[in-house]
């Protein structure tokens, strides 16, 4: 077992994240507030425990995880490559290989599961966390699909992103106006510590296997897809809830 | 600790680890099941590649674990307190440094502003020597982290004053689209990609909660339609900037 995993390091490096954020809190608490924090070791044993938990997630992420997600994009890239012409059932599992990413590390995303949490909390328990996770996990799945189609066929990425826009403000016309702030808000969190690192290495192998693609144009455009597509899943989930409710009352 | 904390610790971890093996099985399904029937090829360090699940798993429990006990309580005690103190400057202080301070050392958008300033200089926006791409990554990177904090503070006052979420976004979206045919082309792809790089997994929980807590504090705001969309906020306010920032250097 080779020892890619360097605990103290990455601790460190995890706890520089943390650091200023702490360093803010307890600043603001000391000189404004000027009251003591209800409940401190509580709050302080939680927060050694997050911390020690995204130690572990990415040390553990670097060891199991992306090696082996990123040689399988590459070599998919290359496959589909096959001898300089284009065979489109390489091409298909590069698309399924996209789809299944983009739902399966999304379900894995810390940040997604900690606004689902808030969300179950905030409505009430209206809002289910697991089935906000699931329609954003979709989102991004047909999102990244899209994203690598547009990377094989060529066509710009402003067209596909301003498309989305204009679907997201027509759902916000129609959808339940409870949604839309958290539909808006799961464009955001999306893209952190699991996705984009897998979706970043399939897209930067196919734009260096299929010609006439530029690594640095065409390989970063997939992260864009991944917070546009999400919106208009959780909006469309909200609207088609509404819509079953609707229909179930007009019939009793 | 006292014996019963523990325990009930030790109930929420194993809860924890169930719903973190749950969460983490699509992808480490994914990954085999192209592992050996697309690719057809043995795991390589199949004892590596296990321990790291395990890690995985536990490393996600006790993240979430630290959420439910200490995220999220510090993030609503801290807008509580400031609702009750009513002292709108320090609350919008606070917010500012809360987006831009988490923002300005971000790993991700580190790795981002650098690419983007690579691609500028083979651009020939700025000279190509190592000392100008390393400024212009640093500006690129302290645009971006102001233009986090201001997200922040926007959205504070928007749930303190009622403001509606669509149209602010909408109408940003409208002023990135309008950006987009005027600013330099080699910044709009930057500009685009510093949007979802901002919000990491320490920052995501304490601003939802804050936004959350503070819209629960506040008569007549619902913690749903107007606690969320801090996020959504700091998404799109860098594109603005870094966008403005090209067309000020150009």
């Amino acid at each position: 077992m080779k020892i890619l995993f360097d605990p103290m390091m990455l601790l460190m490096a995890t706890a520089k994240d943390v650091l200023p954020v702490l360093g803010l809190l307890v600043l603001f608490q000391i000189l404004v507030l000027k009251r003591p924090i209800p409940r401190l070791g509580r709050i302080i044993s939680g927060f050694v425990a997050a911390l020690i938990g995204m130690t572990c997630f990415l040390g553990g992420l670097d060891l199991a995880i992306f090696p082996v997600g990123r040689a399988m994009a590459l070599q998919l890239a290359e496959g589909a490559q096959n001898g300089g012409k284009v065979t489109w059932i390489a091409y298909g599992w590069v698309y399924l290989f996209a789809f299944l990413v983009g739902f399966s590390t999304t379900i894995a995303e810390p940040s997604l599961i900690a606004v689902a949490h808030k969300a179950h909390e905030a409505s009430r328990k209206a809002i289910s966390s697991w089935g906000l996770r699931i329609a954003v996990a979709i989102g991004v799945a047909i999102g990244i699909t899209l994203g690598t189609f547009r990377i094989v066929t060529g066509t710009p990425l402003y067209l596909y992103i301003m498309a989305g826009y204009v679907v997201v403000v027509i759902q916000t016309v129609f959808a339940p106006r409870m949604i839309i702030p958290l539909a808006y808000d799961s464009g955001g969190v999306t893209t952190s510590t699991v996705t984009v690192p897998l979706v970043a290495a399939l897209g930067l192998g196919l734009a260096s296997n299929v010609p006439g693609r530029s690594p640095i144009m065409d390989g970063f455009g997939l992260i864009a897809f991944a917070s546009v597509f999400p919106i208009i899943s959780v909006l469309g989930y909200a609207q088609l809830a509404h819509w079953i409710v609707r229909r179930r009352n007009r019939k009793t | 600790m006292p014996l019963g904390t523990l325990t009930k610790f030790s109930a929420a971890l194993g809860q924890a680890l169930l719903g973190a093996s749950r969460d983490l099985a699509p992808i480490i399904t994914v990954i085999a099941l192209f592992q050996i029937l697309v690719l057809r090829q043995p795991f390589p360090e199949l004892l590596s590649v296990l321990g790291g699940l395990g890690l995985v798993t536990i490393g996600l429990a006790l993240f979430v674990v630290g959420l439910d006990i200490g995220l999220f309580p510090l993030g609503e005690t801290l807008a509580e307190e400031f609702a009750r103190k009513g002292n709108l400057f320090w609350l919008l202080l606070f917010a500012f440094g809360l987006g831009a301070g988490t923002t300005v050392a971000e790993p991700a958008l580190i790795a981002v502003t650098r690419e983007g300033a690579k691609a500028a200089a083979e651009a020939g926006l700025i000279e190509n020597i190592s000392a100008s791409i390393d400024r212009y990554a640093f500006h690129v990177r302290l645009t971006v982290a102001l233009s986090v904090g201001a997200a922040i503070v926007l959205g504070v006052l928007r749930i303190l004053r009622g403001w509606s979420l669509p149209v602010l976004i909408v109408g940003g979206y409208v002023l990135v689209m309008l950006m987009t045919l005027f600013a330099p082309k080699e910044i709009v792809g930057l500009a685009y990609d510093s949007g979802g790089v901002t919000t990491s997994t320490v920052t995501v929980p304490l601003v939802t909660a804050l936004g959350v807590g503070l819209a629960r504090s506040i008569r007549g705001r619902d913690p749903l339609t107007d606690g969320f969309g801090l996020i959504a906020l700091a998404s799109l306010t860098p594109m603005i900037f870094v966008m403005l920032f090209g067309l000020i250097v150009d």
